[in-house]
């Protein structure tokens, strides 16, 4: 049911029913190593190119996440995925392995919500009783693409940030039984934002503007406070993006407590970890989400949590061509049933 | 960031960016001119070396040693981006290790490794030059000015 200006509130409570992550070798290093069901220690996973890595990766999340609940991908009615490479081809040719009636997203690194709020609509509504939902992205992959060659030796600026090499994947369904599991209750759709940043270098600053639009939207639209969540949890800000972001809640009067609001992208890696300002990328927050996050839910650390997954809409091209960085942001409220 | 640019931007977005700055994380300028100093010296310094090498144990001289000096470090640069090490020292270096001949060896080496998985001819050969090509282009350029200059000023007598 539409609440508010941009959100969705789900009464029939769509399940997540079980999730998985998989990661790459920097991420095996990372804070969050344990989180993960699947880690590859290197980063061809036994493929002849970082693209089929980046597929294989998402495959493996997918499988993974279908196999603890004993469900076959033929159960799955739709799959949402997206990732950053053009024309969105892991995700795609991932669809094309499941074989499952198909949604191809983008929304860069906030694709991961928008799956979740878009599957959790399609299931609360009887669209689907089953469906799976996904993002992924491969350091090598969308450095490639975005960036310059992996073994290229410029310097990146401490505002820069490390792409993860990660997939989750998380299965939403309609099962009334609902008990001692997580539950998606809302979700606040994020518009457009660009404060005519242009450095493809420090996205979190590009990104802060989109994040606090769509946090204070789902609060005003639900008309509920900030201390109605255990966590808040933004996608892939970094340092920068975080402080900034916490900065613009403040003066737009939320109160949020600075233990309240966590990043993926700061969660995921160690201090001592080369990643400049923190991780981002699509598989970002899926990873953190599909994997952490939830289990530590699953084990009562949190009871509410808003998932902030921030993304910046550039291309390679659109930033050469000397244009500002969009952003967008999507919230997805989910809760301990 | 130049005030014509900042014009375009309206009084919010000027607003945000000003509240962004404060908490951006600058650039260590100095520490970064240090550490590119101490390592562009040092890879120029392994290149002396490298050149008395090729003097003393070749029948090469000063003017002569430069080619194969060149064609030396290059040839390390390209062990050193293949094993993946070269960036390491980038990321440290910044400028210390892009500017001597070392880091277009880099520049021209890491692409044609990124584009392998596209085949030999679109991918390695099509995209090897895509960082060097702008360097050879306009290095290329530039040379036919100054030489174009000097033709001149010789014909002119000023010479």
């Amino acid at each position: 049911m539409l609440i508010g200006r941009q959100s969705w509130q789900f009464a029939n409570r769509p399940v997540i029913e079980s999730w998985a992550s998989s990661g790459g070798p920097f991420e095996a290093e990372g804070n969050l190593a344990a989180d993960f069901d699947i880690l590859h220690d290197d980063l061809w996973m036994g493929q002849d190119s970082y693209e089929k890595a980046h597929r294989h990766l998402l495959e493996e999340a997918i499988n993974s996440a279908l196999q603890k609940v004993n469900l076959s991908k033929e159960d799955m009615h739709f799959m949402l995925a997206g990732d950053l490479i053009n024309q969105i081809t892991p995700s795609s040719f991932a669809a094309r392995t499941m074989q499952i009636p198909y949604f191809g997203l983008f929304g860069a690194c906030s694709t991961s919500m928008e799956g979740l709020a878009l599957a959790s609509f399609i299931v609360n509504y009887q669209g689907a009783k089953k469906t799976i939902t996904g993002a992924s992205s491969h350091n090598s992959a969308v450095e490639k693409q975005f960036r310059y060659p992996t073994e290229y030796g410029g310097q990146k600026p401490p505002t820069a940030q490390w792409t993860v090499t990660g997939a989750g994947a998380a299965v939403v369904t309609d099962n009334p039984d609902k008990s001692g599991k997580p539950v998606t209750t809302s979700a606040t759709i994020g518009k457009v934002v660009d404060m005519g940043l242009s450095d493809p270098f420090n996205m979190g600053g590009a990104m802060a503007p989109a994040a606090a639009d769509t946090i204070i939207s789902h609060f005003k639209d639900l008309n509920i406070e900030p201390s109605y969540y255990d966590l808040i949890v933004t996608g892939d800000l970094g340092r920068i993006g975080q402080e900034t972001t916490y900065e613009l809640l403040h003066q737009s009067g939320l109160n949020i407590t600075r233990n309240q609001f966590q990043d993926c992208g700061l969660l995921i890696y160690k201090d001592d970890q080369p990643v400049q300002s923190g991780g981002s990328g699509a598989g970002c927050s899926a990873s953190v989400l599909y994997g952490h996050l939830l289990n530590q839910m699953k084990k009562g650390v949190y009871n509410r949590i808003l998932v902030v997954a921030t993304g910046a809409l550039l291309s390679p091209l659109s930033f050469q061509q000397k244009e500002s960085i969009p952003c967008i942001a999507h919230a997805v409220s989910i809760e301990m049933n | 960031m130049g005030d014509k640019k900042k014009q375009k931007l309206t009084p919010e977005q000027q607003q945000y960016q000003q509240l962004e700055q404060k908490h951006e994380l600058k650039r260590p300028v100095v520490k970064n001119c240090i550490k590119a100093f101490l390592v562009g010296g040092t890879i120029c310094l392994i290149g002396q070396a490298i050149t008395y090498f090729y003097i003393y144990f070749f029948n090469f001289t000063e003017q002569t040693a430069g080619n194969p000096t060149v064609a030396t470090m290059i040839f390390i640069s390209m062990l050193l981006t293949g094993f993946g090490i070269y960036d390491h020292i980038g990321q440290f270096a910044g400028a210390g290790s892009a500017v001597p001949v070392t880091g277009f060896g880099n520049s021209v080496i890491s692409a044609a490794i990124e584009h392998r998985t596209e085949g030999f001819v679109l991918g390695v050969g099509g995209n090897m030059f895509k960082l060097a090509g702008t360097v050879i282009l306009f290095g290329v350029f530039s040379a036919f000015i100054v030489a174009l200059v000097k033709t001149l000023l010789t014909m002119m007598g000023v010479l």
